[in-house]
């Protein structure tokens, strides 16, 4: 690659390329998601063998990595949706990314002690 | 030569006696892309249109479904640790929760089959690469939309 052509968009292309890196995430664990639940028409000690794994501290720590995957991309989402059909929306799409990281960073720390909570307790207990 | 009759024609004298005139129209020359009685009505429909129309709807409902689904499944009631199939059977005892889960299934297979048919046209840059991969994509969205719907409407509390 020749020095010094790397296209850097900077608010505009970073915040297109997390979308869809979240977006491609979120879909293939809805995938896992719909199998583990389908469990439930096979037997309720299968279902609940399985969901006993989203229990576990490593994979809650995955569940907090779902959550700040969904709420960027929804998020972000909306701010694609303003950009397209509000007629302002191009012109203050970077101070709208700003206000989408800060909203997800609050929403972020808000999930720590629900969604981490239950695996801190399993860790050191209650 | 005549200067005075040129200037009507918009040719000036410059380019000589004009070629056509009242008597001597010009040809008629057809737009290169008009439509004649042998062009379909389209050559291709709105289908990217429809899908990139699509997203943005479906994206506002599914923040609507998925937000209240992650409230109630990891946050509200204990969060993870409530989960189970007595929980399950709880909520799907109602209608309402059922067709929230299956709205959401729907939506979100499609919203996400169609971002990932996306990611497969712009960087699968083989034509049969292509193919094979969205014959993937196509298929696992139609088997798990179908397993997840079929799982919804056949659940039986009493299984055991």
């Amino acid at each position: 690659m020749p020095a010094g052509t790397l296209y850097r968009g900077r608010e505009g292309m970073w915040s297109w390329v997390a979308h869809r890196v979240t977006g491609v995430l979120i879909f293939f664990f809805l995938f896992v998601h719909v199998l583990d639940t389908a469990l439930v028409r096979v037997s309720p000690e299968d279902y609940d063998k399985v969901v006993a794994t989203y229990k576990t501290p490593i994979v809650g720590l995955l569940e907090y990595g779902l959550v700040a995957a969904i709420l960027f991309h929804a998020l972000n989402g909306l701010r694609v949706i303003a950009v397209d059909f509000w007629s302002k929306g191009p012109r203050y799409q970077k101070q709208m990314l700003w206000s989408v990281v800060g909203i997800w960073v609050v929403l972020m720390i808000g999930a720590i002690y629900p969604v981490l909570g239950h695996a801190a307790r399993e860790l050191f207990g209650s | 030569m005549s200067t005075a009759e040129t200037t009507a024609s918009g040719i000036g004298p410059v380019e000589g006696a004009p070629l056509f005139d009242v008597d001597n129209p010009a040809p008629l020359i057809e737009a290169p892309r008009a439509r004649t009685k042998k062009t379909p009505k389209s050559t291709r429909g709105n289908f990217e249109m429809y899908g990139w129309l699509f997203m943005r709807l479906s994206g506002i409902v599914l923040v609507v479904l998925v937000l209240g689904h992650l409230l109630i499944q990891l946050v509200l009631d204990g969060g993870v640790s409530k989960i189970g199939f007595a929980f399950v059977a709880g909520r799907w005892a109602s209608p309402f929760w059922q067709v929230w889960d299956l709205l959401m299934l729907w939506l979100a297979m499609l919203h996400g089959a169609n971002g990932l048919r996306t990611v497969i046209n712009d960087y699968a840059e083989r034509a049969n690469t292509r193919l094979w991969l969205k014959g993937l994509l196509y298929t696992a969205t139609v088997f798990t939309i179908l397993l997840g719907t079929l799982v919804i409407f056949t659940f039986d509390p009493n299984i055991r």
